[in-house]
């Protein structure tokens, strides 16, 4: 390797309480990865997310994001939070304003632009997810797919240089999945470092450079799709992807 | 009935006078109410322990005792002590120190009512607790709590009518000196029974339309 | 020690006034208990002229301040019958309160399932029949929580009576402040015993509200 890698993760632990919900994970990602998160429910994917940007932040461990530790004591979380978009499951779209609004709220509150060039910036970031004829309807008015996109937009607008996704498209109904998949395979093309936990195996094979699997807190097994997919070295993620995959196939009737 | 048009004559110039002074109060007292209310139901909700403790306290003693008491403390308790206020400042005072306990406690309930992952987005993207508060959480907690606010400055034009008991020459003083004056007290607090009814009718279609005008599009249920 | 002893036979004359308060609000609340209930149930199924009436009590009640309501009463009575302002004060009170305990009681009804009332009349009911046994029960528990905050309103307006000269907490207090020239630890008091009143109160509510919610 002769990149610097763009997050670093080194024995990442969280606990809630008395539960341990992450027990040591680690983790490198190169510029330009796209890796994709999978593994049952409960094992910590979406904790690991949002330890990366310290939504909450890990109990014991550490994270690189490029060369600046961000675990250590007295960094500017809002600083970090800012090199880092995060998408959610459940959109959490700013219900108050509009859809123009949600991106541009990060752009003059945080980033200090003035209206107008927060303006044509949130309107280029609309467009990058087709949305553009959108822009003055409000999250009431959107479909879950578009008002995922607009999230998407809106985390874009702050010029991270690492995106999030938790599973973004859970809440969707099936029909609506494709659209967000879409951009987000866009994203991926254009060369943005993404991290998907997801259980869409269709979009992980396409659009994935590396697939981790986790379960139980820890990181089991990891590479890149073909292989893990096809010939995966543990038996654990043999069962589940076969699982995921033919209950996709099944569902879905390809 | 011509006796009553004679009497009707004769009131209503000082009912007029009065009903100055009564929105006057409520107006004033509504805006302190607005003043004390925001801050005090914000750090009720995002302050230290030690400051939401004190706030609590306010809330209770004002939400737990009587306006009458409360005026009667603040005009005629608190001289005892050294404090002393004129008429209209302990009826602005007294009025607007028990509106801010009510409002404060509406707006908590708004505040804790919006969605836990409006904060989590803010700060996702960025912004400073503060900022999250500041133009996520409280642009939404204040379009949910105007429903409730409009009726507290309804209430409040009723409430204003205690502060003739401290002389205070507001819509029901003046009726009181009318009454006394004219010997038909039947007569003229009817009279005041109507200007209240018209004061409220028409602060009810104002504040209707300023809470429909607040409505955020696609959202339904707030206003029927 | 001067001021401890000053406030506890403040609080011993004061106190005299405490049953006073009492009663004057629970007459007024079952006063509006009567009117409330009834005007609810003429708004919620009487027939055109009764749901206007009552909507006008109603609503032209709720606009004018209780005082003014309670003046206008007391001066009409007067001139009827002869009543003690203990009477007038809370008849007044409570003739103000039901229209306000009639908003309570008519969501309450509404909020009723119609099913209910289609299943008493399907197993032969009366319609009076199947408001009073199966819809009302129903109602007046739901409307429990919002009674209540009602309850404590009254509780504090009952101080308002004493405008027309009956000797509850607040007159109670006047008359000592002017007898001690101790204004400050009279009102003091006064808001001390309102405080413990009205905290009393809300969790003697609560435990009511508990005991008879409805599981639906």
């Amino acid at each position: 390797m002769t990149t610097d890698p763009i997050l670093r993760l080194e024995n990442v632990h969280k606990s809630f309480g008395e539960t341990h919900v992450l027990k040591g994970v680690s983790l490198t990602i190169q510029p330009r990865d796209v890796v994709v998160l999978v593994g049952p429910s409960g094992t910590g994917k979406s904790t690991l997310l949002r330890c990366i940007n310290l939504l909450s932040p890990p109990t014991q461990g550490k994270i690189w994001l490029e060369e600046q530790e961000i675990t250590a004591p007295g960094v500017n979380q809002d600083k970090v939070r800012q090199r880092i978009g995060m998408v959610f499951q459940d959109f959490n779209l700013f219900t108050h304003l509009t859809a123009l609004g949600n991106v541009m709220v990060g752009l003059t509150r945080v980033r200090k632009m003035n209206k107008k060039e927060a303006y044509d910036l949130a309107m280029l970031e609309l467009d990058r997810v087709g949305l553009v004829d959108r822009a003055d309807h409000y999250p009431a008015q959107l479909s879950g797919g578009q008002k995922q996109r607009v999230a998407i937009a809106r985390a874009l607008g702050m010029d991270p240089h690492v995106m999030l996704f938790d599973e973004p498209t859970s809440a969707l109904d099936p029909e609506l999945t494709g659209e967000v998949l879409e951009v987000m395979q866009q994203l991926g093309q254009e060369g943005m470092t993404m991290m998907v936990v997801s259980h869409e195996m269709g979009f992980a094979r396409r659009v994935a450079s590396r697939i981790v699997f986790m379960e139980g807190g820890y990181i089991v097994e990891e590479g890149p799709p073909d292989q893990m997919f096809d010939a995966p070295r543990n038996e654990r993620t043999r069962e589940f992807l076969n699982k995921i995959s033919s209950f996709e196939d099944n569902g879905q009737g390809e | 009935m011509q006796e009553f048009l004679e009497l009707l004559g004769n009131v209503v110039p000082s009912l007029l006078q009065g009903t100055v002074v009564t929105l006057q109060l409520a107006a004033v007292s509504l805006a302190l109410g607005v003043a004390i209310g925001l801050p005090a139901g914000l750090g009720r909700v995002y302050g230290p322990r030690w400051l939401q403790r004190v706030i609590g306290v306010y809330i209770t003693v004002f939400q737990g005792t009587p306006l009458l008491i409360q005026l009667f403390m603040v005009y005629y308790g608190l001289p005892d002590v050294g404090i002393t206020f004129s008429r209209f400042a302990a009826a602005y005072l007294t009025l607007g120190l028990n509106s801010g306990a009510y409002q404060a406690e509406y707006l908590r309930g708004a505040l804790q009512s919006v969605g836990e992952g409006q904060m989590t987005a803010a700060r996702a993207i960025g912004m400073s607790k503060g900022q999250a508060i500041r133009s996520i959480i409280l642009p939404q907690a204040l379009r949910l709590v105007l429903p409730t606010w409009s009726n507290e400055a309804i209430a409040m034009l009723k409430y204003t009518a205690v502060v003739f008991l401290i002389a205070v020459p507001d819509l029901m003083g003046q009726a009181k000196i009318m009454a006394a004056k004219y010997f038909a007290p039947i007569a003229i607090y009817m009279i005041v029974a109507v200007f209240y009814l018209v004061l409220v009718g028409i602060a009810y279609l104002i504040l209707r339309q300023v809470e429909r005008r607040a409505q955020i599009p696609g959202l339904t249920g707030e206003v029927e | 020690m001067d001021i401890l002893q000053n406030l506890l036979t403040t609080l011993e004359f004061i106190i005299q006034g405490l049953w006073i308060t009492v009663w004057v609000t629970v007459v007024a609340l079952v006063v509006g208990l009567v009117f409330g209930v009834l005007t609810a149930l003429m708004r919620v199924y009487g027939n055109r002229f009764w749901r206007q009436v009552a909507t006008v009590y109603s609503v032209v009640i709720r606009a004018v301040p209780v005082v003014v309501i309670i003046f206008i009463l007391f001066f009409v009575i007067a001139e009827y019958v002869n009543l003690s302002p203990f009477l007038a004060g809370s008849l007044a009170l409570g003739f103000a309160s039901g229209a306000y305990q009639s908003e309570i009681f008519r969501g309450a009804l509404q909020a009723v399932p119609a099913g209910q009332m289609t299943a008493a009349r399907a197993i032969g009911m009366s319609k009076v029949q199947a408001i009073w046994s199966i819809v009302l029960p129903q109602a007046l528990r739901l409307a429990l929580p919002a009674w209540g905050n009602e309850a404590t309103l009254v509780l504090k307006d009952s101080t308002l009576v004493f405008v027309v000269g009956v000797p509850e907490i607040l007159r109670r207090t006047q008359q000592v402040s002017a007898r001690t020239n101790e204004p400050f630890i009279a009102f003091g008091a006064a808001m001390l015993l309102y405080l413990g009143l009205t905290l009393l109160t809300t969790q003697f509510l609560g435990w009511v509200e508990r005991r008879y919610r409805l599981q639906m």
